[in-house]
Formats: structure tokens, sequence, C-alpha cells
């Protein structure tokens, strides 16, 4: 009964005009015209979206979550990238 | 990104039962953190998880068969069409839970297999048949009903990719369980022999509805662990108590009659159902239920109907493949 593993896509739709496509699963099918034909009918059944990208799963390359800490360090300790370090006096009001 | 092609560099450390994670991994449940497919988990946690989501993927997938019965002979074609939308919703419900239970490291293929072989479980309730088009609305109605009491608290589940699903699923169930009930009130307000359509299928899907929840919570073999892991948010018993509490109003409301006479409400106005006959739920899960055989045989004759089709996207693809290689080559 085992059938040939079929590709695993990753989907991404675009919900707006001027919004970012977002990433919202995942799918199996044989080609990108399958893929996005699936993507339509599996989550945009009712108007979630204007634009689909269908993304081989296996063209992704991910950080590891179990070495985060190393890989964003560099974030954490540069407070002097936030604009709440620097002090401006109250009489100059909002900036 | 939920690939199983991702996973493959922490493997084995997978299988180790290291007593410091399994603890930090404890602290970030009761934190509410969510997990994530390629955090470190207990095996265990994989395993039940699994388990609860591809049975749960299956249940969908073989719960298109009692209501798909009905899309021919729906009696309108307002109907006709609501009807198809929701049993392809049931198959996209499948489809998003299937994506989430392959982020734990199981293919798709192997979960149908372990499907269509008959080994893994998918829910009790849809091994009984839909004899009259009241029967649609029933489930609608109860069936969804039942479905959204014990869905709504998975969208909190600990495990991400599943309470992401859950999330869709949910939405998507309101428009189940109303369109049920329509037909139950258009049934209702029809001909007294309507009516009794509408009775009829009330009395022979309670109790197996009420079932769906599964057993009460003193033999109930997988509660204490999920709960701690935060997969189950409430007991079995609570979950049916809410739906019988839901769902009393509305059979008064329809007029109809809820078939446990010796039911009564409590001082906190809470109904106690009468015992629930647990042998006839064992009977259904072991394979004895009124369509188990049917459902099993229309499962593996589309499986095995589609398998040319799914062969033939596959050649096309690699043709195509192969035809870019060599023209880049050129």
């Amino acid at each position: 009964m085992a059938t040939p593993n079929v590709p695993l896509w990753e989907v991404f739709i675009r919900s707006r005009n001027g919004l970012a496509h977002k990433h919202v699963g995942s799918l199996h099918a044989a080609d990108s015209t399958l893929a996005l034909q699936a993507a339509r009918d599996i989550y945009t059944r009712r108007g979630e979206g204007l634009s689909i990208w269908v993304v081989p799963s296996n063209a992704i390359t991910a950080s590891d979550p179990s070495e985060k800490g190393m890989m964003f360090e560099p974030a954490e300790s540069k407070i002097y990238r936030h604009p709440t370090f620097y002090d401006v006096p109250d009489e100059v009001g909002h900036m | 990104m939920y690939t199983q092609a991702l996973n493959s560099s922490d493997g084995d450390d997978r299988r180790v039962e290291d007593v410091a994670r399994a603890s930090q991994f404890q602290a970030r449940i009761d934190a509410d953190e969510r997990i994530e497919p390629n955090d470190w988990m207990p095996a265990a946690y994989r395993k039940t998880l699994t388990r609860q989501i591809s049975q749960h993927a299956h249940s969908e997938i073989v719960g298109m068969l009692p209501e798909g019965n009905w899309i021919t002979r729906a009696p309108s074609l307002r109907r006709k069409a609501a009807l198809l939308a929701k049993v392809q919703d049931e198959c996209g419900h499948g489809l998003y839970l299937y994506a989430a239970a392959e982020t734990l490291g199981t293919s798709r293929e192997e979960l149908v297999d372990g499907m269509l072989s008959g080994k893994a479980k998918y829910s009790s309730i849809f091994n009984y048949p839909t004899l009259t088009w009241a029967d649609i609305g029933t489930i609608g109605w109860l069936v969804d009903g039942a479905a959204i009491m014990n869905q709504i608290p998975l969208c909190r589940c600990s495990y991400g990719p599943y309470a992401r699903a859950m999330i869709r699923v949910c939405k998507e169930e309101s428009f189940h369980q109303r369109q049920g009930f329509e037909i139950m009130v258009t049934l209702c307000r029809g001909t007294a022999e309507q009516k009794a359509m509408a009775q009829n299928a009330l009395d022979r899907w309670w109790w197996p509805v009420l079932m769906m929840f599964g057993p009460p919570d003193q033999v109930s073999q997988h509660s204490d662990t999920s709960t701690k892991w935060k997969i189950k948010r409430f007991s079995n018993d609570e979950l049916r108590q809410k739906f019988i509490d839901a769902t009393v109003p509305q059979a008064e409301f329809l007029g109809l009659t809820i078939p446990d006479p010796g039911m009564k409400q409590n001082e906190n106005g809470s109904w106690v159902h009468s015992p629930i006959d647990w042998d006839e739920f064992k009977q259904v899960l072991a394979g004895n239920g009124p369509c188990n055989r049917d459902r099993l045989a229309a499962r593996r004759k589309a499986h095995e109907e589609g398998a040319w089709v799914r062969e033939a996207a596959m050649a096309y693809a690699e043709k195509r493949k192969s035809r870019q290689l060599a023209q880049a080559a050129e």
C-alpha cells in the first residue's frame, strides 16, 4: 500500500496588497503547478489570499533552535540600537 | 518551515531521555511556552502527539464519508452547495492536521498507511450510518458541536503546529455547526413527518455523540500526562458536560426530546446524563461498529484508485525536471 514520497512544499500567502507573504502551512505535491493549485484549495477557501508562493521545503535553510542563544546574542547585547538608549531633554518634546 | 529534512541534525539525541532536558522541557510547558518542531522534546511527548494529531486527521478524512453519502441527494441546490463545501472543509482539516503531525517526524505516507491498514484509529462517531437527510443536520449540529467543544481548548495546546492548525479548523467548524442547526430548524418547522425524522436522527446520534468525548475520567488512559504537557486542558467528562449543557436548550428550541428520560438538572443547573453504554463504544473502537468495514473499504478503494494519478504526477514532474537539466547542460 506504500506510495512514493511526494515532495513537501511550504505555502506563503499575501492576504492583502501592502502586506508581506506569510507562512501558512505546508502540503505535498508532485510539482510546483500542482502545489499552487493544492495551496489554493487548502489554504484559500474563504478569500484568504491575493497571491500565493510555494517553496520546496528542502530549499529552506533554517537556524537551529538549540543554538538560538549564540545565534541571537549579538542583538541582545547592543542596547544602543534602540531609540530609548538615548537621552533627549524633555523640552525638546517628541522626537 | 516544518520539514522532516531539517530535523535530521539532532536526530540522534532525540531518543535519549535526558533528565535535565526533560525538566527544562516541562519548565517551558509550565511557563506556557509553545513547543516548535525542531525543539527538543521527550520521546513520549512526540509519540503521544503523533498519535493524537494523526488520529484527528484520519477522523476528518473518514468523516467525509457519512456526509458525502448525501451530497447527490441533498434536497435543494443551496443545501447541496453547502454540504459540498462542508465536506471539502473536512478534507482541508485533515490536510492541515496531517501536515502538523508530519512535523513530528513521521511521513504522510506512513500516517495514511497506518489508517488504511486499520492500525491507527479514528473517531468512533464516523462508524455510524447516515440513514436520512436529518442525519446531515444532526451531524452538523451535534457532531461538529462536540468537535468544537473539544477543539477550542486545543487552540492553546503546547505544540505550536497543532495549535495553529486547530485555530484554522475552529474558524471553519462554526459554519458546519450552523448549517447543521439550520437544517434541523427547517425540519422541525416542517411537516409532522419531517419533525419525526429529525427526532429519529437525534435518537440515534445522541449517545454516540456523548461517547465522542472519550471514556470517563476515572478510566481514561492518556489524560494525566496529556494534562501535564498541556496537550489537554479539560478532562473528557468536563467537556462532555459543557456540551450537554450547551445542547439541551438548543434541543428545547427545536422542540426535540433528548433520548435520555433519566437526565436531570442538578443544583448548579447542569444536566446529569444517565450511564453511557461504554461496551458499545469499545465494540465500535474494536472495529465492530455498524460501518467500520465500509469506511475502511471506501478509504482503501479511493487510495488504490488514486494511485495511478499520484504516480503519473510524479513521473511527469521527474520528466520535466530531467528535461530542464538536459536543456541547462546544452
